[in-house]
């Protein structure tokens, strides 16, 4: 072709294709190139700033000024082990996290059932809609009603009083409750996706071989559908995990580890830090048995 | 699989009561919001709608709201251009350490908020000494913002065979043109729902944004969480919060129809149709 | 599906060895002090028509806070702290000019070099602030003054007049536990490892053999006690509060019956007419034991943006007018001996929409120093007792360990 009879369009094309040659047939450098800005971004930045956070766990900091000598000290790691205090706070964290995922999937389980498998299409658009939308409201204000509705004069204890009953009040148990509330649609979701994944004739097969209904969801739909549970358990169980602002709202006079880690991270980095690698620590062991169990692809 | 009348009443009544247990407190907001007493006991001792027209000439509400925004938009535009380059990479190629780039993907949202919170402000106050300000925040949301978009695409990636690309590649398409003209276009609306996602992840956000925010701006969370305890504030966090939910119906609406399954292109090229899977 | 191997995983492995190289070179080594201002300022221009300052709530409000506006230009915008340590951590990112410290921050501020040295000769209205202010241990560090005295007072025992009968006089309320047994759950104490003074406090009057006299210079024997007493507390304690407007609702909504407050909260509650009262004005708000309270101090910081509007709002804050009127609003006893003029005083009300009450000054001993020798004002503790035992105390990172303790 003669450059003077190319027109502007036929130019471009040339460069840009002259590109595309570049990257046809060599898959490697397509790989490399797609992955240069997410790895940058994430191994480096992400995975660098978490290594900060390890490297600052050994530093000490000066009672008065607070400056903070960048050495190697195994001070912080060694109070939060020898310090019953901290061992409790985890346990007690570990504990409702876990009470919050398991009370999460067995409240998850038959709206998800129903919407995956009874709903006509239209209703399961309106269940659909009706369980993301409180995603939407702000977390602050989901949390700070809740501490409206479990205190003294709340709505519950107004509900419970002429029964002779009264509400959990603040504390532990009402950190359970409001984290539960919190977390339900991250474990509804994946749930759901999971069952209507599971195709009819399963089901039909499964009933055919004489199995009660009972019978099929405990060996054909539990199996099937349990990584989406594992899924679901990463959001409500991390998420409860770190949690702080819930806690100290509902809960103002215990501590778990996210309050911890907050209130000592102006005073002390170097300890917050220490502190931060227990929960680094349970959320990446957590993901590798989540991983193994199939739970990465329902996500 | 057929269940009897009774396991269906008794489904029904258990979708009663999550409903009921997720809806209860939003309608306490709602109510709340109205509140023309001075304390937050229930019954209410008095009903106004005043609430409304003050949040709507609070400048500090509305500040924060646009500050919101912004973050909320620049962070979402990173995290789309990251996790569609990374689920291309992944669902397209196969590479030694694949499967890790899933498990670093997740992490930043799988990790509590609290570390990635903490991680980041040690890393940008003493490792590079740069102040905490709006950038900082946008590095902070579009980092766990990114396995959102990262998921949605790679779904549709999956479902989507490599057969049309070829198909186009065979056609004289080059890259880009095949990019552009077939992949483009069908992930799109996996594109749409993944950057909703995230905007609403980034637009509620509050753990990390607490710890990489500058000294003098607030994001809305924020701005709710300073203004939560003031008694002339409170009910027009409330009235933030009801006019929020009911403006979000129409992106949650969208972005499960955009998300809904069309039907799966298998590799034969055959439809399977989404009511294959239901139950009769 | 094309293949290939390794080149992108393992070239991020490897930035991720170099990375973490670098991150082990810069991990050794001390931070920085970052440059700042070591001496006094000279003289005061003009103002920078911007302030930002951190202050306790009710510090900065109107009407002094748009008089000061008015008068000098330099547009206020206020970021209001709980606690010290919030305070300490605010100054500590350079971007605001000024603080009122209580003395528990003040000491650290200066030895993190967070504030500059107060030149006094540029501040007026200085001359005339009561003398057992000027010179304390809180504001001036080796002879050099840091900072403007703004006012001081008592923290309060406040308590529910409905729920909590007979009214209290002693802080035993909160930590007998066979009294505290009775308001279990509702009981209200400050969020602050500084608050274990106010356990010595106790323990001063009620076991005399521990020997305490400063309830912030305390042996790890007297230490030991003082947590002690607070672990035993900490069954019936409701809340531990250091939002100041959230412990107002706390008590607005029948959550917490007792506790330690200031007047800031008590003022607000009774404006809302809810059922509370605290300990008798006449006592000047005392507890039997006495109590911890605090005496702030007006700093300008090392990187302040704007040291000319901070210094002019050195001197407008303890102004006669200003200080009488901030002091009235707050409940606290004024720094300035003139704001004590009884014209002066009923101006002041009446600009915050109180009635007038001449008697203010001498409710609140605002003249009276031999008063204040029961109230034990904030201070950071450190490991030098000051006195015959030598270095043994605990300090700031004991007390602050022990806290974390303390609420399990």
């Amino acid at each position: 072709m003669e450059a003077a009879g190319l027109s502007a369009g036929q130019q471009k094309r040339s460069v840009s294709r002259r590109l595309a040659d570049l990257f046809y047939g060599r898959p490697r450098l397509q790989a490399g190139t797609l992955l240069a800005g997410p790895v940058g971004w994430l191994v480096i930045g992400y995975l660098g700033s978490l290594a900060v956070l390890l490297i600052a766990a050994f530093w000490s900091v000066d009672a008065l000024s607070g400056e903070t000598t960048r050495g190697f000290s195994l001070d912080n790691f060694n109070t939060i082990v020898t310090d019953p205090v901290y061992r409790t706070v985890a346990l007690r964290t570990v504990g409702v996290a876990a009470a919050t995922t398991i009370t999460d999937a067995l409240l998850a389980f038959p709206i998800a059932f129903y919407m995956a498998k009874l709903a006509s299409p239209r209703m399961k658009t309106v269940l659909v809609i009706a369980v993301l939308m409180p995603l939407w409201s702000f977390y602050l204000v989901k949390v700070y009603a809740w501490r409206t509705m479990l205190s003294t004069g709340g709505i519950i204890n107004w509900a419970l009083n002429p029964l002779g009953l009264h509400g959990p009040g603040f504390g532990t148990t009402a950190v359970w409750l409001v984290e539960s509330y919190l977390w339900l649609p991250f474990m509804i979701l994946p749930i759901y996706a999971g069952l209507e994944r599971i195709p009819g004739n399963l089901l039909s097969a499964s009933e055919d071989l004489g199995a009660k209904p009972a019978a099929t969801f405990r060996r054909v739909i539990l199996p099937l559908v349990f990584p989406a549970v594992v899924a679901g358990s990463i959001f409500t169980f991390s998420l409860t995990l770190g949690d702080y602002i819930t806690p100290s709202l509902v809960s103002p006079s215990t501590q778990f580890i996210g309050n911890i880690v907050f209130t000592s991270h102006t005073n002390n980095l170097p300890l917050a830090s220490a502190y931060a690698v227990v929960p680094i620590l349970i959320m990446v062991l957590y993901l590798f048995i989540a991983r193994r169990l199939g739970a990465f692809e329902h996500l | 699989m057929r269940l009897s009348r009774r396991s269906k009443g008794l489904l029904r009544v258990g979708v009663g009561i999550t409903l009921a247990f997720i809806y209860v407190p939003l309608i306490v907001i709602f109510i709340y919001a109205f509140n023309a007493g001075t304390t937050l006991k229930w019954p209410l001792e008095g009903v106004t709608a005043h609430w409304f027209s003050v949040a709507f000439h609070d400048s500090g509400a509305r500040d924060a709201f646009v500050t919101s925004i912004k973050v909320g938009v620049v962070a979402t535009a990173i995290a789309l251009v990251l996790g569609t380059l990374a689920s291309f990479a992944v669902a397209r190629h196969r590479f030694f350490g694949r499967e890790t780039i899933s498990f670093i993907v997740i992490l930043p949202i799988a990790l509590p908020g609290i570390v990635t919170g903490l991680a980041l402000s040690d890393t940008f106050t003493q490792v590079f000494g740069i102040g905490l300000s709006l950038f900082t925040v946008i590095v902070g949301h579009a980092t766990f913002c990114i396995v959102v978009v990262y998921n949605n695409v790679i779904a549709r990636l999956r479902r989507i065979s490599g057969n049309l690309e070829d198909a186009s590649a065979d056609l004289g398409a080059d890259t880009w043109q095949t990019f552009r003209l077939v992949t483009l276009p069908s992930m799109s609306t996996a594109l749409v729902a993944g950057a909703l996602l995230a905007f609403a992840l980034s637009f509620d956000e509050i753990i990390v944004t607490t710890f990489t925010i500058g000294a003098g701006q607030e994001t809305l969370p924020i701005w709710i969480f300073n203004n939560l305890f003031r008694g002339q504030e409170l009910p027009i966090t409330n009235v933030v919060a009801v006019a929020v939910v009911l403006i979000s119906i129409i992106p949650v609406y969208l972005a499960h129809r955009l998300t809904r399954e069309e039907g799966t292109v298998t590799r034969g090229g055959a439809a399977v149709p989404p009511e294959a899977t239901a139950i009769p | 599906m094309r293949r290939i191997q390794g080149h992108p995983a393992r070239v991020a492995l490897l930035v991720l060895a170099a990375l973490a190289t670098t991150l082990f070179a810069i991990g050794c080594g001390s931070s920085n002090n970052s440059s700042s201002n070591d001496n006094a300022q000279k003289s005061v221009g003009a103002g920078e028509g911007q302030l930002n300052l951190v202050a306790w709530p009710g510090y900065v409000a109107d009407p002094w806070k748009s008089d000061f506006e008015k008068q000098t230009g330099c547009k206020v915008s206020v970021k209001e702290a709980g606690t010290s340590d919030q305070m300490v951590d605010l100054m500590r990112t350079g971007q605001y000019d000024g603080v009122s410290a209580s003395g528990n921050a003040s000491l650290r501020l200066v030895a993190g070099k967070d504030v500059a040295p107060v030149n006094t000769d540029l501040v007026p209205n200085y001359s005339t602030i009561f003398d057992d202010l000027k010179n304390q241990p809180y504001n001036t560090i080796d002879g050099t003054n840091y900072g403007i005295p703004h006012g001081r007072g008592a923290n309060l025992l406040m308590w529910n007049t409905n729920d909590v009968k007979p009214a209290p006089t002693s802080w035993d309320v909160m930590f007998d536990p066979a009294k505290a047994a009775k308001y279990k759950g509702k009981i209200s104490a400050y969020d602050d490892y500084i608050y274990i003074a106010d356990a010595a406090v106790y323990l001063k009057a009620h076991q005399p053999d521990l020997g305490i006299n400063n309830p912030y210079e305390l042996d790890s024997k007297q230490f030991d006690a003082a947590v002690a007493l607070l672990k035993q507390q900490k069954p019936n304690v409701g809340e531990y509060w250091s939002d100041a407007a959230a412990q107002i609702q706390a008590f607005s909504n029948g959550d917490d019956q007792v506790g330690t407050t200031w007047q800031y909260q008590y003022f607000a509650l009774l404006a809302d007419k809810q059922p509370v009262a605290a300990s008798p004005a006449s006592q000047g708000f005392l507890p039997s034991e006495g109590a911890t309270g605090w005496s702030d101090t007006w700093m300008i910081s090392s990187k302040a943006a704007h040291p000319n509007c901070m210094y002019k709002w050195m001197d407008f804050i303890v102004s006669p007018a200003a200080n009488a009127e901030v002091a009235q609003s707050f409940g606290e006893a004024p720094a300035q001996s003139k704001s004590c003029d009884t014209a002066t005083l009923t101006a002041a009300a009446k600009a915050d929409g109180y009635p007038a009450d001449p008697k203010f000054c001498d409710e609140y001993h605002a003249a009276d120093p031999s008063f204040w020798k029961n109230v034990y004002y904030w201070i950071t503790p450190v490991a030098d007792c000051g006195d015959s035992r030598g270095s043994v105390c605990m300090d700031n990172n004991a007390w602050s360990a022990a806290w974390t303790q303390i609420k399990g």
